[in-house]
């Protein structure tokens, strides 16, 4: 209550000062990500995995078949990258929320909590900042793709940069809410199961939809209805210069749903984090 | 000044907006039993032909105005005007022609006839028949040298290359090369034949002087089986550095180094690639796949598909208009 009293009303605050709580943010989300190496490292040799040993090794398995937005036959590597991008974007989603359980438990979630900005303009400078970091590892995939000859034409790396950024913030805001709900460190690594492996394998982004239909129905319902498909089709049409409007609007959709379901669960007068007493110092 | 710079940003402006000239391909649909007409500028099917049967072997003449298509189980050559796009005549060969080649005057046509071990000669200005070679077993590809000297033919069971003098129509020479030999091309120097093998997997090149085989083409694609590499159709650039050769099953087109004899790339393009022809430009390549049904366009330069367009059914042979 006292705090409420110091602070001074939440209007009235410049452009400058926005940006500077922006900057502050996006600094040391920054910084975190350049001192932890190893880190940036990971989030590269994930998706390289995937890329040189089980695309290489599902190469004739897969049937071809022409699909947009490819206008020619492609090797399965080709196929799958767009789905490898996005999938640099939900790992690093969920990591920069699994930062936020840790910046609880430590206690420097309150110093940004204090912050006299808005809490949800708080959460989407956080959200930025994760999906800055999100960006330079996928544009480092993109280089060493490049090599291994999975080359999109050069206008597509301008025009994936709004999907991959939409793309970042759906995949963080849907970390930041799950989040909201774990109380311990510990505890993230089961939800990173239950999270990310359904919702990467559930989708378009290691075998074509048609292909999915082929085999379960079923199961090509629950890709259409998994947001994470929806992220990788638009990064893969964004990649080719085009837009697939059906994704956009999904995934539009889903970030400011999650958006908004973080921001409510991040209030403590309301939210989920109550479930976390003081702040999860448990 | 600063107009002058104006002006001739424009008109740079201008020539990079206009289109590359359109080009015409035709295609022969084996299994359709039509021809798909292909319009370059839109990468589209813009008129589908009814033709005879089994059409395989296609050619334009050489004034541009016709297109020859070998339809065999009709056991003759049909002629397309390009100008109505419609089978206007048709050229007495023996029984199943398959493939053709002519000389460089674009008077007289050589026709390899599968079922009969010979190949036609035909007199394309009086269009009748002139004479007959015998040859090997399944007589199938077919080359002219530069000179208009040695007329080739591949026999596909006899797995022979026939060096044919043009003048005497004799067969001057048997080269033996690996299993299945269906295609052959001559660079345009005449200082190489290159014979295909589709059972054999591999592609001989032939020194035409000595009649010598001097270097084996082999392929190899990580994760295919070596029978599923089946070299068919070969295409080569006009300066002579570059040769393309379609696998057939093996779905890729294998990009060499002419001089070299060395494999520097494999393209993916459709199922089962058999035929191809240049723009003639040489911008890019277009190759027939016949399992697929489509054709894939292939930037020469990038050495890249870029395009796969659906034609009929069983693509086999493709042909361009001389420019």
């Amino acid at each position: 209550m006292s705090i409420s009293a110091v602070t001074p009303a939440r209007t009235g605050f410049s452009f400058a000062q926005y940006l500077t709580c922006l900057n502050g943010i996006v600094w040391r989300e920054a910084l975190r990500f350049l001192h932890q190496r190893e880190r940036f490292v990971s989030a590269l040799v994930r998706p390289l995995v995937w890329l040189f040993i089980f695309a290489a090794g599902f190469r004739q398995v897969l049937g071809i078949s022409i699909i947009p937005p490819y206008e020619t036959y492609i090797l399965y590597e080709v196929y799958i990258a767009p789905g490898l991008m996005a999938m640099i974007q939900l790992f690093n989603g969920m990591q920069s929320s699994l930062s936020m359980v840790y910046d609880r438990e430590m206690g420097n979630m309150r110093t940004l909590l204090v912050s006299p900005l808005p809490r949800g303009y708080l959460l989407f400078c956080k959200l930025l900042a994760g999906t800055a970091v999100s960006l330079l590892q996928v544009y480092a995939f993109l280089l060493i793709a490049w090599f291994w000859d999975i080359a999109p034409p050069p206008i597509g790396y301008l025009t994936v940069l709004p999907a991959l950024m939409l793309a970042g913030l759906m995949l963080g805001a849907l970390g930041m809410l799950i989040s909201s709900g774990i109380k311990q460190l510990e505890n993230f690594a089961g939800v990173m199961n239950f999270v990310i492996f359904p919702m990467f394998f559930a989708s378009s982004a290691l075998y074509p939809l048609w292909r999915v239909q082929e085999g379960s129905p079923v199961l090509y319902y629950v890709c259409q209805f998994n947001p994470f498909t929806h992220a990788v089709e638009l990064i893969r049409f964004a990649l080719y210069g085009q837009v697939n409007w059906m994704s956009l609007a999904v995934v539009g959709g889903c970030t400011a749903v999650f958006m908004i379901g973080a921001i409510y669960a991040y209030d403590p007068s309301r939210g989920l984090i109550r479930r976390s007493p003081a702040g999860g110092d448990a | 000044m600063w107009r002058r710079c104006l002006l001739s940003i424009l008109a740079a402006w201008l020539a990079a907006a206009t289109p590359a000239a359109a080009f015409i391909a035709y295609v022969s649909n084996e299994k359709g039993n039509t021809v798909s007409v292909i319009d370059t500028d839109s990468w589209s099917v813009t008129k589908t032909i009814k033709v005879g049967q089994r059409p395989r072997g296609i050619e334009f003449t050489r004034n541009g105005k016709f297109v020859m298509v070998a339809v065999g189980d009709d056991d003759k050559i049909e002629v397309i005007d390009t100008a109505i796009q419609q089978v206007v005549d048709s050229l007495p060969s023996g029984p199943d022609p398959e493939l053709f080649t002519q000389d460089a005057a674009g008077k007289t046509l050589y026709v390899a006839n599968e079922n009969d071990n010979t190949v036609t000669v035909i007199d394309l200005d009086k269009r009748v028949r002139v004479g007959d070679i015998q040859v090997g077993v399944e007589p199938e590809g077919m080359a002219l040298s530069p000179d208009g000297k040695i007329l080739i033919n591949t026999s596909e069971t006899t797995n022979m290359a026939h060096f044919i003098d043009t003048a005497t129509r004799e067969i001057v020479g048997n080269v033996l090369v690996d299993a299945r030999p269906r295609f052959a091309e001559f660079k345009r120097d005449g200082s190489e034949l290159w014979v295909s093998s589709e059972i054999g997997g591999t592609v001989s090149v032939i020194d035409p002087a000595s009649h010598a085989v001097i270097d084996k083409i082999a392929f190899s694609i990580p994760g295919l089986r070596r029978e599923a590499i089946q070299p068919v159709g070969i295409g080569m650039t006009r300066d002579g550095k570059t040769a393309f050769i379609a696998l057939g099953p093996a779905n890729r087109v294998a990009v060499v180094d002419a001089a070299t004899h060395k494999v520097s790339k494999y393209l993916l393009v459709g199922q089962r690639v058999w035929h191809m022809v240049f723009t003639p430009d040489e911008k890019y390549l277009l190759v027939t796949n016949g399992v697929s049904n489509d054709v894939s366009v292939i930037d020469v330069a990038a050495q890249k598909v870029v395009k796969t367009i659906q034609v009929g059914e069983l693509p086999w042979g493709i042909t361009m208009a001389p420019q």
